[in-house]
């Protein structure tokens, strides 16, 4: 620590910390704009500029950039000195030569951090006469709408686009006071984090293309603490809405796990809760109107009275209280974890390796923080996308300890990127094709799953003799194999990821056993393990069987009741139709009509993330809720309320039957299975109060509460109450406010302080800027590994692969756009998916006579499907990629064996 | 006739000299000698010694800026020698006659400053407009290669060195030593923040020496003649010789190399010619357009890095630009922000918005709808777009000739507003 003098008082501080942060950490209003706690300094735009003075007796003093400047022991400045503030105002006169005089009408103010500058300044008269400078601007796409006119030329978004996620599509072109940030020409933005240059752009240039779509100012969005269901990273999350729409998604930051950014997947995927495959009411087979939600209840419950064998198949995407909810139901004995067979061992084989160990999970902040890196089998960018921007951090590591020798403070972004130029620490990626985070990898390999899976054999035996060796030749290179091993055992914080994405046991197998090698070399590290869904781990720890399991256990003619999932995604349409048939009542309680929901006798229309509240247990074992926004129309509630719905009118259920609230549900999930005893603490209950208020999820701003409704009727209506959380559905109650009153940081509905409406408040919520929300960081870690760790895996590495003359292995391959279920229903995220495809390296296409972009039939044992063609040169020979879950794909099992051949031969 | 190294041999007919006659004029001596005799240290001692100051125009003693190099066995490597011969300064020519001339001596130059800091590649990042000085560069260093002066142990000492001639694409920003640095990257040519200076973080990251041609064609006579006999070639001390120009309305425009600390009124009368029939002096920039006006009462100065300073000004690089009572100086100062504004690389606020203001400003005069008020925000700008303000030297540099303008000229800044016109026109 440095004890620094701010006007003349002083201040413990780090030692070697910019001085701009440590004014804000201080809560000092000193305005920035290029600076980005997570982008560190430049100094380009020189808003932050102080008085430094040498000493006491130094009366003059000069200005610096406090971004630029490290605070020492009796580093003096102010902050408040004339000539520090005239130049401040002059820089927020300058912006504004160019920068629109259109606030009121702009569709950032409100929540634009230029605005909040220009009034921190005291800028407020325009001296400029002269013209504005004005661009074109270009079509980037369906995410990401371009306003360069309002451009302020902080350099913040070609920063984060290129230095931060590794994007190449975008920079900054010309000179002068006309520098244009954009693509070289229009065209979709390439990288799959583009939507962060809405948050990360100070002012309006770049903002939510799907928000214009339905707009609303940020002070009448009710808003609500939420987490990202579009994948196991688990990302938290700011949602909005306002008139019953939800209308945007922002980043809510966790330091632990997204920090400051998301995926364009998660920022975009939202749309399905607005969509027309929404349920809003219940249906019942065969009658054309909405049923009435007592009849559907009495009419789904009937059968079940009889406490005949109903079966229970949960989902990976639906909330911890919604299938425990069905699990109280139907009994633990009949539940199903809603995965197929194949995922569910996998997910289980996971779940088993976080709680037995040795090696604990891997956070996205520790992802971001390890020093060397394995990936083994996942395309992390397209399965996992967040926990990619993390890895491409963690490249910066083993370098940055040559910036610091140079004495290079690790937040001189400029020194440090111009000192390590392109030095990059190991990360080596091992994949069965190329991926798009490869470009700053140390070695890839590409190979088929059991070459990949022999590959981590090798650098498990490298690591430690007593790790079986793989038999025969290898897929890489030895020396790389020792290079790999060499590289994870030097450093400091080792990371092994891997995942189930290629339904392989044999590459999650080496991946444990590489991890293991390590621990018992004694290093400290940690594994990632990537998951498919938002509540994958969750469902997994639920216990349960799987869906071949619950077929085999539905006797014919028993009531199915499916719960938020869509049967013919996990087991195919054939077998998918096979249960269905078998079933006598078929229930479905989901938000979307999904094929499945279509089959049903009875559809209950269940709350999406935005309309209920549920908790969820991402990919690292961490439980975290997410907040009901709003109170959707029609006869929408939790899927746990219409399951326990059931139990009354079916008299089972026991004690369940009589849940009221969410704490009822997490309470006796924490009660009846040890391994959730902390899910009642991932966030406070419903009974918590500040100042013996609830915590207002509408802002203090929040206009038209009396009007909006005017043309109905003048009576304005009852707010709705919230018996599940501490939230209430209107401005009443505490405006979420940094310290002294802060939240609890998993009841922050948005970021907000005074004088700071853009999301650059977060800054006063924080311990230090840029580090954990005060009272830590949201979630709970429900999973440790037991000390001292389980014995590494038994049995012997997988024989090599071989290419076989008439078949292909066929692999499956994951879209960050169309791959996952309800992103793929929003309209911005399906004009990017791709159409559902076959892939193939150049000799194999040659060899079995296709065309790239023409069609091709795949044969195999579950029948045959027509797919578009897809050159990836980087495929190992023999091995087909098969892209999952796209529209139009038919369901396979993968990997399987398949023949493939053009299409036209088969007319 | 006065002892002129840097210019004395060249030809009058304005050929450039080969490899042969400059051998026979004696060059390449001084770095047969240097590599038999000196240890790099000695060469750095040598320079240091001779008080030769940077000429580019920012006058950083040389010397000094060669011994922050890391040097020995633990020393990065590659280490680079770069010479800055992308001259850009408005009214600025000097390097042009040394490279098209005489471009041996800027070679040799470079062999041994980069054998000083024991640079393994020099580049000469050279103004995309210099054909000519290409075409001689070119043929120059291919000779110098055949010759072995070049590429693997040279003249059979244990010493090595790769020399590129790099053309430049043409950015004022590009002359800036980092901004230099950057453009040979690769990159945007804007500025980098110090520190980490050059010379411990330059090209590609590593130890880094940017200098500008006429600093390196002393090079040679510095180890030649020896530090003292090297200083004592000035008139006041600072050491060597200096290109001095004169354009604008004088009898005779030119360059002419002249003891460092030559007056500019010996430059200005005697060299120059004076003034041309029927203008009268009102004014000078002393080096490039980014220096303080001096008018009258400073033409007794000597031109060289401390005086000028003592006046407010700066020697820059030497080669002045005349105003005359014929010119609208109004005009001209428009004419040196437009361009700045123009070249600002667009990185910090207060360059390439404030310039662009000025700017506009100074056309609002000229065309008549200039303001009394505009004369406070344009000495606010002059005051505001100080080094440290920004995040390089360019608009400070703008700066020089406008708040100086403002204090020589602010009588017909007045006479704009007032007539609303420009009176020149």
């Amino acid at each position: 620590m440095a004890t620094i003098f701010i006007d003349q008082r002083s201040y413990d501080v780090p030692d070697g910390m910019n001085l701009l942060d440590a004014s804000l950490t201080l809560g000092f209003n000193l305005p920035y704009f290029c600076w980005h706690p997570a982008l560190g300094s430049v100094g380009a735009c020189r808003q932050c500029a102080v008085k430094q003075f040498r000493d006491e007796k130094d009366m003059r003093g000069r200005l610096v950039m406090a971004c630029m400047t490290a605070a020492a022991p009796n580093t003096r400045i102010s902050i408040d000195d004339p000539d520090a503030r005239e130049f401040r105002k002059s820089v927020g006169e300058w912006l504004m030569v160019h920068h629109p005089h259109d606030c009121p009408v702009c569709d950032e103010g409100g929540e634009c951090h230029l605005q909040d500058m220009e009034v921190m300044d005291q800028q407020t008269y325009r001296r400029y006469r002269g013209l504005k400078r004005t661009f074109r601007n270009q079509d980037l796409g369906p995410f990401v709408n371009h306003e360069m006119n309002r451009c302020i030329q902080c350099y913040r978004c070609v920063r984060f686009y290129r230095d931060y996620a590794g994007g190449r599509d975008f920079d900054a072109f010309f000179l002068r006071d006309r520098v244009f940030f954009g693509r070289q020409s229009d065209g979709v933005l390439e990288s799959p984090f583009s939507g962060n240059l809405v948050e990360v752009c100070p002012t309006g240039v770049f903002t939510d293309k799907t928000l214009k779509l339905h707009f609303t100012r940020k002070w009448d969005e009710r808003t609500a603490p939420s987490i990202c269901v579009h994948c196991a990273a688990g990302c938290n999350t700011i949602a909005g809405e306002r008139y019953g729409l939800l209308r945007r998604i922002r980043n809510r930051f966790n330091g632990e796990v997204n920090g400051y950014f998301l995926c364009d997947r998660g920022r975009y995927g939202y749309e399905f809760v607005n969509g027309p495959r929404r349920v809003r009411a219940p249906r019942i087979a065969g009658r054309a109107d909405a049923a009435a939600p007592s009849d559907a209840v009495a009419r789904a419950a009937s059968p079940l009275a009889g406490g005949s064998g109903a079966i229970g198949i949960g989902s990976p995407r639906a909330s911890l209280e919604a299938n425990f909810a069905l699990r109280a139901l139907v009994g633990p004995d009949r539940f199903c974890s809603g995965m197929g067979a194949a995922e569910h061992r996998l997910v289980s084989e996971v779940l088993r390796l976080l709680q037995e160990g040795p090696a604990p999970a891997a956070s996205l902040h520790d992802a971001a923080q390890a020093d060397a890196v394995l990936v083994l089998g996942e395309d992390v960018t397209n399965t996992a996308p967040m926990l990619a921007l993390a890895l491409r951090q963690s490249v910066r590591q083993q370098p940055m300890k040559a910036a610091a020798a140079l004495r290079i403070p690790a937040w001189d972004d400029t020194a440090v990127r111009n000192a390590l130029q392109d030095e990059r620490g190991p990360l080596y990626i091992a994949t069965v094709a190329a991926t798009p985070l490869d470009d700053v990898a140390a070695a890839t390999m590409h190979a088929a799953p059991d070459d990949l899976a022999r590959i981590g054999c090798a650098i498990a035996h490298a690591l430690d003799q007593a790790a079986p060796s793989p038999r025969g030749a290898l897929a890489a290179d030895a020396a790389l194999v020792g290079r790999i091993a060499g590289a994870l055992r030097a450093a400091e914080r080792p990371l092994v990821v891997a995942g189930v994405s290629l339904a392989s046991q044999a590459v999650l197998d080496a991946a444990a056993r590489v991890a293991h090698a390590l621990h018992a070399a004694g290093r400290p590290v940690r594994i990632a393990l990537v998951v498919p869904e938002c509540n994958s781990l969750g469902a997994a720890m639920l216990g349960g069987c799987d869906l071949d399991d619950a077929t085999a256990l539905l006797w014919p003619g028993s009531p199915l009741i499916v719960l938020e999932n869509d049967l013919p995604r996990r087991c195919g349409a054939d077998r998918a139709a096979r249960l269905f048939e078998r079933a006598g009542e078929l229930v479905v309680v989901d938000h979307t009509l999904t094929p499945t929901a279509e089959r049903a006798t009875i559809v209950l229309p269940a709350a999406t993330f935005a309309e209920g509240d549920g908790t969820y247990v991402n990919g690292e074992g961490r439980a975290q809720r997410a907040f009901q926004v709003f109170v959707a129309g029609g006869d929408v509630q939790e899927s746990w309320r219409w399951l326990r719905d059931l139990m009354r009118a079916s008299g089972r259920g026991g004690a369940a039957a009589a849940w009221e609230t969410l704490d009822d549900v997490t309470g006796a999930l924490a009660r009846e299975l040890p391994a959730f005893a902390a899910v009642r603490d991932v966030a406070p209950p419903a009974t918590f109060r500040i100042a013996g208020t609830r915590i207002a999820r509408e802002p203090a701003r929040y206009s038209g509460r009396t009007a909006r409704d005017a043309n109905v009727t003048v009576h304005e209506p009852e707010p709705p109450g919230d018996p599940d959380s501490a939230l209430s559905f209107t401005m009443e109650g505490f405006q979420a406010q940094p310290p002294p009153a802060q939240p609890p940081s998993a009841l922050i509905p948005r970021f907000w302080a005074p004088g700071w409406n853009s999301v650059q408040s977060v800054n006063y919520y924080q311990t230090v800027v840029g580090g954990p929300l005060r009272g830590g960081d949201p979630g709970l870690r429900l999973i440790e590994p037991a000390a001292p760790g389980a014995p590494a895996a038994a049995g012997r590495a997988p024989s090599a692969f071989e290419p076989d003359d008439r078949d292909w292995l066929c692999v499956p391959m994951y879209e960050i756009f169309g791959s996952e279920e309800l992103s793929a229903l929003a309209p911005s995220v399906a004009a990017l998916a791709p159409r559902a495809y076959v892939a193939l390296n150049d000799g194999d296409l040659h060899r079995a006579g296709l065309r790239e972009g023409g069609d091709a039939v795949v044969a195999s044992a579950d029948g045959t499907c027509r797919l578009q063609v897809r050159r990836v040169a980087s495929l190992p020979p023999g091995v087909a990629g098969i892209g999952v879950g796209l529209q139009g794909a038919p369901w396979m099992r993968l990997p399987d064996r398949a023949r493939i051949h053009p299409a036209e031969r088969d007319r | 006739m006065t002892d002129r190294p840097l210019t004395g041999r060249m030809r009058e007919d304005g050929a450039a000299l080969d490899l042969r006659a400059y051998e026979r004029a004696g060059g390449y001596a001084a770095l047969r000698d240097a590599l038999r005799r000196l240890a790099p240290a000695e060469v750095q001692k040598r320079v240091k010694d001779s008080g030769l100051r940077g000429r580019g125009g920012a006058g950083f003693p040389t010397g000094q800026k060669w011994s922050f190099v890391p040097m020995g066995a633990d020393a990065p490597h590659p280490k680079y020698l770069v010479v800055n011969a992308d001259e850009m300064e408005p009214g600025t020519f000097k390097d042009r006659l040394l490279m098209e001339r005489d471009p041996h001596q800027l070679v040799e130059g470079v062999i041994l400053s980069a054998y000083a800091i024991e640079a393994d590649v020099a580049y000469i990042f050279l103004r995309w407009a210099y054909k000519l000085s290409e075409a001689r560069l070119a043929r120059a260093i291919a000779e110098a290669y055949d010759a072995g002066y070049l590429g693997r142990q040279i003249l059979g000492s244990g010493y090595s060195l790769e020399l590129r001639l790099h053309i430049s694409g043409g950015r004022y920003m590009a002359g800036e030593e980092t901004g230099l640095i950057n453009a040979l990257e690769g990159r945007r040519a804007n500025p980098r923040s110090k520190p980490p200076y050059p010379a411990v973080v330059g090209l590609w990251g590593r130890p880094t020496v940017v200098n500008n041609v006429e600093t390196i064609c002393n090079v040679p006579h510095v180890i030649g003649r020896g530090a003292e006999a090297y200083r004592k070639l000035s008139a006041t001390g600072e050491g060597g010789t200096k290109l001095y120009g004169a354009s604008g309305r004088v009898k005779r425009p030119g360059l002419w190399e002249l003891p460092l600390g030559t007056t500019i009124r010996e430059i200005l009368e005697e060299h120059a010619g004076g003034m041309r029939d029927g203008v009268r002096f009102r004014g000078l920039l002393p080096g490039g357009a980014s220096t303080d006006f001096l008018v009258d009462e400073h033409l007794d100065a000597p031109m060289d890095f401390e005086s000028l300073q003592k006046h407010g000004s700066r020697m820059g690089t030497g080669t002045m630009i005349v105003l005359d009572d014929r010119t609208c100086p109004v005009g001209m100062i428009r004419n040196l922000e437009e361009f700045f504004a123009q070249e600002s690389c667009g990185w910090c606020t207060p360059c390439w918005a404030g310039l662009h203001w000025v700017a506009d400003i100074l056309r609002d005069f000229e065309e008549g709808r200039g303001e009394m008020a505009d004369l406070d925000t344009l000495a606010a700008h002059a005051r505001l777009l100080a080094p440290g303000n920004t995040y390089c030297a360019l608009a400070p540099g703008a700066a020089e000739p406008l708040q100086s303008g403002l204090r020589h000229f602010r009588d017909d800044f007045e006479r704009h507003v007032r007539e609303h016109r420009c009176p020149w026109r």
